[in-house]
């Protein structure tokens, strides 16, 4: 059907010179492009959201169209960190060694009210929001958020992805806004 | 005359243990018996084994804090499950010293009920094999359902007292 | 040449056994929930298990004691958010049972329909995760789809999916609209047909046989004196369902078998929850055929919000309006409990009022808290992968877990 092929979008040829058999462009474009298509994220599913994730990998809300075919359970591999549901105190210290296993370059992504901010459950068991512990880089709120919301958080990471600089996560500025987190 | 639920497991209970009944009643349909603490572990014992009450099924164990008449109780919910009936059975503890046997020699399934209780209300359970907190984090010096604590989280500054009520 | 030293000479026998133990974190892929195992092995064998929970413990029932009850509906979503409805229906029950509302039949026979839609929702996570866990991706995608549309019904009903908050003290906010029927009729139609190819795939496939046959076993004696319910309990041969035992809301009126196992195993767990999902579909069928007309909701002013229509031009029901919403209503002191079947078992809810607008004590009868401490006996002698397909085939949900 002549539609279909013409719904296809290939990612976007970045801005670049262009000539008889090269094209030349910033390296960090080609980085990012590369990056933002290929995200790998780690799950870290606690509670009710968890199951609206379970609902976006499914074949109706399909997230691996956006590179995240394969979830990595293991911090090492991962590069998206995605806190889905309730953060106990009890879980805190769990998350944030999670966290600092990561390697460089990570991106945390808060799905839900109660991984953002506590939630509806602001009681003494519960950690008010994950930004106290680890820095967040998008937050997606709803309780629970529609599968749609998910799969917008994880666009808006792409694009932060996408125009990242090479340099930022050597740079001093980056390592200060660790550093207020207690993480070296 | 037909005999109610309640009197059938009183006339059963004032066989042996007469004294230890202080008050039993019908609420909503649910035969209660408030019972002191000394031999609450035999006479739930003698109700599992009785033929004619036969409660074999131990529902749910909990603690309920009375501040006012600084007593915690524990309840306990027991259930016939060939006949239907059931029954709950409160002790009362005193809030300085709330300790009372427990109840994983006779049904090993209250043994984290048991740890729930004491996490949440203090009530210590002498010979229970593993009493620690099981839901708050290990560290927890006070216990939090008892109604002299708040709720929320007090390191929190941002909600404003007035609007949420806190 | 003579040899005069046996084999067992070169054999490296330590004096003391030593163990390995073996964390199986907080953190789960397959996400089944939160909680720890810290396993002690002795090679690929299991001698015994050590179970931390609490790691999602967000204090339901000291929240409850600070929320007027129409407040406390969203939080018993959050206990078992695989079947929220049920919860939600549970927890009104409960209330009505204080107060002494009489429900009309059709509303106890339209709180069936979204109870059986909610507890097949649960059993397909279930049973889709037993698949994923054994390797079996494929059963999870069909599932899954399904699952969606059971959401869209949801949807219709009362606006959310997962964390569905349905229903009021007393019935039901609106009444299924034209669509819902239309939507309750296709899912009927459809989901039978990919049940059966589940089904075909895995109930009598060697491989997932062999895995889960005889994995995790638990006798009825042993299951009853743990307190089981529900269908680890049913798998372990006891015919207990609180549906039966003690009918609710009209469940008498339908005719349904219970499916009971045999041994306990995760193969009998798997299959009484097949079998439950098809008795739930003749359970709504019969529901859809029976229903009758009628009110969506009991005659209960002081409880039951009244219509925006009417709050705008009557007097009356704006005071009530105001006095629901603000909760200044009078409520009888007392002490209930009910219970209902959940989809782990006997979900029950103890209330002590003390006639002020909120709870004096909100206690949860949950399921899942009280089988999962048969864990370690049920693993104990078994390798390490039956261990994770007992866990995941006892449907523990973390909220549930630690309430």
């Amino acid at each position: 059907m002549s539609t279909l092929t013409e719904d296809i979008r290939m990612a976007d040829r970045p801005e670049g010179l262009e000539g008889q058999g090269f094209f030349a462009t910033k390296l960090q474009t080609v980085v990012g492009l590369a990056r933002k298509n290929s995200i790998w994220p780690l799950p870290f599913a606690t509670s009710c959201c968890g199951i609206e994730f379970m609902a976006t990998m499914g074949a109706h809300y399909d997230l691996a169209r956006f590179g995240s075919e394969r979830l990595s359970f293991s911090p090492r591999q991962a590069d998206l960190l995605m806190v889905m549901g309730t953060i106990a105190k009890k879980m805190g210290p769990v998350l944030r060694q999670v966290y600092e296993q990561m390697a460089e370059p990570r991106w945390v992504l808060s799905v839900g009210a109660c991984a953002s901010s506590g939630g509806i459950f602001d009681t003494y068991s519960v950690l008010q929001g994950i930004d106290r512990i680890i820095p967040v880089d998008v937050y997606v709120p709803g309780c629970p958020p529609r599968p749609e919301q998910i799969i917008d958080g994880v666009i808006k990471i792409q694009r932060l992805v996408e125009t990242e600089s090479l340099r930022r996560r050597d740079s001093p500025e980056y390592k200060a806004m660790l550093n207020t987190y207690g993480i070296e | 005359m037909e005999v109610t639920d309640l009197e059938k497991i009183v006339s059963v209970l004032k066989e042996k243990y007469e004294e230890d009944i202080l008050y039993a009643e019908m609420l909503y349909d649910f035969p209660t018996v408030s019972l002191k603490k000394e031999k609450i572990v035999e006479i739930i014992q003698y109700l599992r084994d009785n033929s004619e009450t036969k409660f074999e099924f131990l529902t749910t164990l909990c603690g309920i804090h009375y501040p006012e008449l600084n007593q915690i109780a524990v309840m306990y919910q027991l259930h016939n499950m060939m006949t239907g009936k059931r029954v709950r059975l409160k002790t009362y503890l005193p809030i300085e010293l709330p300790t009372v046997t427990s109840l994983t020699s006779v049904f090993p399934g209250a043994n984290w009920m048991e740890r729930e209780t004491y996490d949440f209300f203090g009530v210590i359970f002498e010979g229970h094999p593993n009493l620690k907190r099981i839901l708050n984090v290990d560290e927890m010096i006070i216990f939090p359902l008892r109604k002299e604590y708040p709720l929320e989280d007090q390191v929190r500054e941002d909600k404003n007292d007035a609007m949420f009520g806190r | 040449m003579e040899v005069n030293h046996t084999i067992e000479d070169h054999i490296y026998q330590p004096e003391e056994k030593r163990y390995s133990y073996l964390n199986l974190g907080p953190t789960h892929p397959a996400t089944h929930g939160i909680f720890q195992n810290v396993l002690k092995m002795d090679g690929e064998i299991i001698v015994e298990a050590t179970s931390t929970i609490g790691y999602i413990h967000r204090a339901f029932e000291k929240l409850a004691e600070r929320r007027p009850f129409y407040q406390i509906t969203p939080i018993t979503d959050r206990m078992n958010y695989c079947s929220s409805p049920i919860n939600n229906i549970g927890w009104h029950m409960t209330v009505e049972k204080l107060l002494g509302i009489e429900i009309p039949k059709r509303v106890q026979y339209l709180r069936v329909i979204v109870m059986e839609l909610a507890r097949i929702a649960d059993h397909i996570i279930c049973n889709a995760v037993i698949g994923v866990d054994t390797g079996a991706l494929t059963g999870f995608v069909y599932m899954f789809q399904q699952r969606e549309e059971i959401y869209e019904i949801y949807e219709h009903i009362c606006g959310a999916r997962l964390t569905s908050n349905v229903g009021r003290i007393g019935g039901f906010e609106r009444d299924f609209t034209p669509r819902t029927w239309e939507k309750i009729d296709t899912f009927l139609n459809n989901f039978p047909t990919v049940l059966k190819e589940f089904e075909s795939l895995l109930s009598r496939n060697r491989i997932f046989m062999d895995r889960t046959v005889g994995c995790g076993p638990i006798t009825a004696e042993k299951a009853l004196s743990y307190s089981f319910t529900g269908p680890n309990l049913r798998a372990a041969g006891v015919d207990y369902d609180v549906r039966v035992a003690m009918p609710y809301s009209s469940y008498d009126d339908f005719d349904f078998q219970i499916p009971v196992g045999k041994n306990g195993d995760t193969y009998d767990r798997f299959m009484v929850r097949q079998e439950e999902m098809w008795q739930s579909l003749s359970i709504i069928k019969q529901a859809i055929a029976k229903i009758p007309e009628g009110p969506f909701h009991a005659n209960v002013p002081e409880f039951y919000l009244p219509p925006k229509e009417e709050v705008y031009n009557n007097m009356e029901a704006l005071i009530y309006h105001f006095k629901i919403v603000m909760g200044e209503t009078d409520v009888p002191k007392g002490e209930v409990y009910h219970c209902v079947e959940g989809g782990n078992g006997e979900l029950g809810f103890y209330l002590i009022s003390d006639g002020g607008r909120q709870p004096f004590r909100l206690h949860f009868r949950r399921p899942c808290f009280i089988y999962y401490q048969a864990f370690p006996e049920m693993v104990k002698g078994s390798m390490l992968s039956d261990a994770i397909l007992t866990m995941s085939s006892m449907n523990v949900i973390a909220g549930e877990l630690d309430s």
